[in-house]
């Protein structure tokens, strides 16, 4: 498994888009041949996957805004990114 | 061959089909290569009846309106296609996530520079071997495998994303180790390991393609082993070779479920192979809107979820996982495409399709029917021995 730094800047790479669905009303994420559905809070991290935030800003935007754990949150957001690093449909760097 | 008569749906109670998630749009037949695998119909559509650029502009818009998410820029050749860097970029301004399925050859870097600033999301380059002569041999092209390489290399510095294709045959099996590894080597971030699929020109060479048991299973044991040392690092999709399964796969996620092809002329397919099916009728786009012709065509109402199905598959628990299998292989095995797809065991034909593709990988040699304009199902073989094979 991919192990996941905190000073890490993913971002989705060209290829894979985060989109809005009108015609299903959902988020999607459009990978080639791949279509993930993504829930409210994966798709608020895949907003912050800029390429400029750290991980580990990511996890403290999401900790104030969700009034949550840090540590619960900072586990669960390394286990998504790394999810996606596996299936290549996120980069790290 | 009356009792294949379609249901027709109670109107009064239908719920439309959900919409689409992707489409194939076969832009044209026109290709460089000759691949004896080609899924593209014995009988090609010519160049005079390709569908104009406005209307294909047209299809793409609607195919967006109605939910469709990926699109499959195809053929044949796409960039056969002068238009090709029109048609992607209107298929990017409506939405569509655009895919486009080449051969790497005949393709300028201008052109792909062009396509990359259009928008073009991400290529998909088929690749026929490892080894640079057996794979232009089996491209029916000289020179073919050095300039894939080349077309690669230009895909990676316009930052574009890649996916490498390889078709797999007897002609190819024993590399599959090697092909991942170039596929890794050109860039890819993605590599699809699929099992020839007997229909249209691969079902005229199948004797010519179909491996052995014993080499089907090797090559699973190596997919699955590459995938786990890859993890991270190029994802690995495999196409299965039903002639040797035991499930039927859920041939294009089910029918007039997930998926649809609109051939160089403008016919709406469910699937590639679907004109094999003759009873079948077609909509033209140029004659009824896409929408009309997903939710209303009579061939997607055909074999549309479940109540065409005769035994073993009216009474399985997997009707809904894998929908019978393929409609196209059941007629072409077992006469009638509402049987069950003769792949899996409990079809009464199971033994019929082990024995053809055990029969088909007795034979020995690659003494191909290459892929060319003019020739009918099942007179391919007569026509190449007239027409000498390209390579």
């Amino acid at each position: 498994m991919t192990e996941v730094a905190s000073t890490a800047t993913p971002k989705l790479p060209r290829g894979v888009r985060l989109r809005r669905d009108e015609v299903r009303d959902e988020w999607l994420l459009l990978a080639p041949e791949r279509v993930l559905k993504p829930d409210a809070i994966a798709v608020k991290v895949l907003e912050l996957c800029d390429g400029q935030r750290t991980v580990e800003g990511i996890v403290d935007e999401l900790a104030a805004a969700f009034a949550a754990p840090r540590e619960q949150i900072d586990t669960d957001v390394k286990k998504m990114l790394a999810d996606l690093a596996n299936k290549r449909v996120l980069d790290l760097a | 061959m009356n009792d294949m008569t379609v249901p027709s749906p109670d109107q009064a109670t239908r719920v439309p089909p959900p919409a689409p998630l992707g489409m194939l749009a076969e832009l044209t037949h026109r290709c460089p290569l000759s691949c004896p695998y080609c899924s593209n119909p014995v009988e090609l559509d010519k160049r005079s009846g390709e569908l104009d650029t406005e209307t294909w502009k047209r299809v793409f818009s609607e195919a967006a309106s109605m939910g469709v998410l990926h699109l499959h820029l195809s053929g044949g050749e796409p960039t056969a296609r002068k238009d090709i860097v029109e048609l992607t970029a209107h298929a990017v301004k409506v939405g569509l996530y655009t895919n486009l399925i080449t051969s790497g050859i005949g393709v300028q870097r201008e052109k792909l520079e062009e396509l990359a600033d259009a928008g073009l999301d991400h290529v998909q380059l088929s690749i026929q071997d490892a080894l640079p002569d057996n794979a232009d041999k089996i491209a029916g092209l000289k020179g073919a495998h050095e300039k894939k390489r080349v077309f690669a290399g230009w895909v990676l510095e316009l930052g574009l994303p890649l996916t490498i294709n390889a078709v797999i045959h007897r002609g190819n099996i024993e590399n599959i180790e090697a092909l991942v590894s170039m596929a890794l080597e050109f860039g890819a971030r993605r590599v699809e390991i699929a099992h020839s699929q007997y229909y249209g020109w691969a079902l005229e060479n199948r004797e010519m393609l179909m491996p052995t048991r014993e080499q089907v299973m090797r090559a699973a044991a190596t997919v699955d082993r590459l995938r786990e040392e890859l993890e991270g690092k190029l994802v690995i999709d495999a196409v299965v070779p039903d002639y040797y399964a035991r499930r039927p796969k859920p041939c294009v996620g089910g029918w007039g479920k997930q998926s649809l092809n609109v051939t160089p002329q403008g016919k709406v397919l469910p699937c590639h192979a679907a004109e094999t099916i003759e009873h079948l009728q077609f909509d033209y786009v140029t004659e009824k809107s896409l929408s009309e012709i997903w939710t209303n065509g009579s061939a997607f109402e055909a074999y549309r979820g479940t109540s065409w199905m005769k035994e073993p598959c009216t009474s399985c628990p997997r009707k809904e996982i894998d929908f019978g299998g393929c409609r196209c292989q059941a007629l072409a095995i077992t006469g009638d495409p509402r049987n069950a797809d003769p792949a899996c065991s409990l079809s009464p034909f199971h033994a019929k399709i082990t024995s053809l593709a055990m029969k088909a990988a007795a034979k020995d040699g690659t003494d191909y029917i290459y892929r060319r304009f003019g020739a009918k199902p099942g007179q391919a073989r007569v026509e190449i021995t007239r027409n000498n094979a390209p390579v």
